[in-house]
């Protein structure tokens, strides 16, 4: 004991272990009405060394290399002990990565996370999502199946709907005159240095700017606000370490329950997280019928579909797009209630944000299905006649998706809220 | 507890649209193929099958020889019953056939079937390979109901017979070796072994699954009641 105290000292004044220890973790307050929504945070980064650790792994077997990418994979696949669950790992990690962070997001929303004084929190946020974005579309094309490689056409084809500069500036992110070998070099480099390198920097920063707030709760009540007057400690506050790691235990528990479930019993999640073209090893010559994202995409993709061509350009739909996740970044301002919590809003948010919810969820199932699924709308009906019902349905709710947004201020302002309680409820 | 239930309704929506279909290519109903991946004779009788009549246009190089010691083979008896092409066990399921040549002669290259049982499904493959029927206007004399047009002349003709199709419906011609019972048991055998050669692992997938899963299941209930021994004194 004696001589542990001696390390400990001697490192601490060299390193400020034992404090950085206390300041994050056993003497860190947070609130202590936390539900399972506060689960996904600490699966996010649960998720993120994972896909790191499989990564490694795969990048030590996977050949980067047009002519062997495809084989590679399948190499891991059967000849590398136990290839299938590492490969398997990170395919399932990479949509449930996507399911972790659709799940924070929506508790950010729902609890006003992103409101005074959180809103660069919330932009450090917004700035992961879309590089994980990134750093998904950039590995799809590794496993050089027909999807990837028809998927990163599509994609980098937004790039040449850009006015003026459109089509040399595809050329230059493919580095060709069509996606190659060249693009599947690149690509490999973003995905496995350029991207986890940029993403461990903002999660760093995002974790730097929670513990300099402090978590906001399922009340939206600054806990910070009332303090035990002798130890100056938060009355609704517990100490992270061992209160939320031994319950983050059961969160972390039961998503390796469903995470093993996967990999183990359906590892292609019936063609939503491994599409069964991608089964076919890429050619440049022959164009699938019909070419999906992966579903964590397909919202997205939806409302890229539905905007109409303006001028015979496609810009219009690949702004809508780009536009419909960067709107997030200027949310903390467009809401204007005078409480966070979804608690203690009236029905007129509620009814916005169910619009907003459904509106995402249909999107994002027309997303993998293709345009003219639901047929046509008859002609005899005036305008609309001879369109596909599914492009109107995708128009209808992309407008919804937006006014969720646009219209913030004012349904958020308007909205009959009621008063919030200076204790957090349990 | 209402509100929670929402966000549960929320999160299980996207199995109600479920769509556990393949892209496929006609409108043509698929046949469901009873394929059993514990029965080692069928999948043994499938590789029998596979190689003898479909690695000869058709390479699986993805796959190795030595991977049938799986489904209870032993290194013996694959280098004397099964190698055709190759002349160690550890080598790759390649053929000889030139692909260059091959696009010549069938108008498309064979595709490297390996992994087909993946991208197609079971049944596409359990239903192609019984629906050839003769077709003069077809350069080699056949054609398909699932791949209509396929380049792929129907080389199983032999055991099936020669199949006719008239007013929508399939008649045998003339009788093959086989019966049809015999063939449609022959093509299920080959169909499940394509469906162990897509994916090997998949015969110890469920056994690791179900020993894993169980541990967690385990690890669950300590950690609750960690938990709670932790939280009792919270109010």
């Amino acid at each position: 004991m004696e001589r542990k105290n001696n390390l400990m000292t001697w490192v601490d004044e060299r390193l400020p272990v034992s404090s950085f220890i206390k300041n994050h973790l056993t003497q860190y307050y947070a609130p202590k009405n936390f539900n399972f929504l506060y689960f996904f945070g600490a699966l996010a980064i649960v998720l993120f060394a994972l896909q790191i650790l499989t990564g490694i792994f795969l990048t030590m077997h996977y050949k980067p290399d047009a002519l062997h990418a495809f084989a590679s994979v399948e190499y891991i696949m059967r000849d590398v002990s136990f290839g299938w669950v590492i490969r398997y790992m990170h395919s399932t990690g990479a949509s449930l990565f996507f399911v972790v962070i659709y799940m924070h997001m929506f508790r950010a929303i729902i609890y006003g996370s992103y409101k005074q004084p959180r809103e660069l929190l919330w932009i450090f946020g917004v700035l992961i999502f879309l590089l994980l974005m990134a750093e998904a579309f950039f590995g799809y094309l590794l496993p050089w199946g027909q999807m990837s490689y028809w998927g990163a056409q599509v994609i980098v084809n937004l790039f040449a709907t850009v006015p003026f500069i459109g089509p040399d500036l595809a050329e230059w992110v493919r580095g060709d005159y069509l996606v190659s070998d060249a693009t599947l070099n690149r690509f490999f480099a973003f995905h496995v240095i350029a991207l986890p390198l940029a993403l461990a920097g903002l999660i760093f920063l995002h974790l730097a700017a929670l513990h300099s707030v402090g978590s906001n709760n399922p009340d939206g009540i600054e806990i910070k606000q009332t303090k035990d007057k002798k130890t100056g400690i938060p009355l609704d506050g517990i100490p992270f370490h061992p209160y939320y790691t031994v319950k983050d235990l059961i969160g972390l528990t039961v998503f390796l329950i469903v995470f093993t479930a996967i990999i183990f019993f359906m590892p292609e999640v019936g063609g939503y997280f491994l599409e069964h073209n991608n089964f076919v090893p890429a050619d440049p010559l022959v164009t699938p019928a019909h070419i999906a994202p992966v579903w964590y995409f397909t919202p997205f993709y939806s409302i890229l579909r539905a905007v109409p061509p303006i001028f015979n350009s496609q810009f219009p739909g690949v702004a809508a797009m780009g536009a419909a996740v960067l709107i997030l970044f200027i949310v903390p301002w467009l809401d204007k209630s005078k409480v966070k919590s979804i608690r203690y809003k009236g029905t007129l948010y509620k009814k916005w944000l169910a619009a907003f919810v459904l509106s995402f969820l249909i999107l994002g199932y027309l997303g993998t299905v293709p345009s003219n699924i639901w047929g046509q709308i008859p002609n005899f009906i005036p305008i609309l006649g001879g369109l596909d019902l599914a492009t109107f349905v995708a128009r209808v709710f992309t407008i919804v998706y937006f006014a969720f947004f646009v219209l913030m201020p004012f349904y958020s302002k308007k909205d009959k809220t009621k008063p919030v309680p200076k204790r957090v409820t349990s | 507890m209402k509100k929670n239930s929402l966000i549960f309704a929320i999160f299980i929506f996207p199995f109600f649209i479920w769509n556990n279909s393949y892209a496929a290519d006609g409108s043509f109903h698929l046949d469901n193929a009873k394929i059993d991946l514990n029965d080692q004779h069928s999948l043994q009788r499938g590789a029998r099958n596979f190689i003898n009549y479909c690695l000869n246009c058709h390479s699986a190089n993805y796959m190795r020889y030595n991977r049938l010691q799986d489904i209870g083979l032993s290194e013996d008896e694959i280098k004397k019953n099964l190698l055709f092409t190759a002349d160690k066990s550890g080598e790759l399921m390649n053929i000889s056939m030139d692909s260059v040549e091959a696009k010549k002669w069938f108008g498309a290259n064979p595709p490297n079937l390996t992994v087909t049982a993946r991208s197609r499904g079971k049944d596409w493959i359990y239903t192609y390979l019984r629906t050839f029927y003769i077709d003069d206007s077809r350069e080699l004399g056949w054609n398909n109901l699932v791949y209509p047009n396929a380049a792929m002349p129907h080389v199983l003709w032999e055991l099936q017979g020669t199949q006719v199709y008239e007013d929508n419906h399939l008649s045998l011609l003339k009788a093959g070796i086989l019966s049809e019972q015999e063939y449609d048991q022959f093509v299920l055998d080959t169909t499940n072994y394509m469906v162990f050669m897509a994916e090997p692992a998949k015969l110890v997938r469920h056994k690791i699954g179900y020993f894993v899963i169980g541990f967690l299941v385990i690890l669950l209930i300590l950690v609750i009641n960690l938990k709670r021994e932790f939280w009792k004194d919270i109010k």
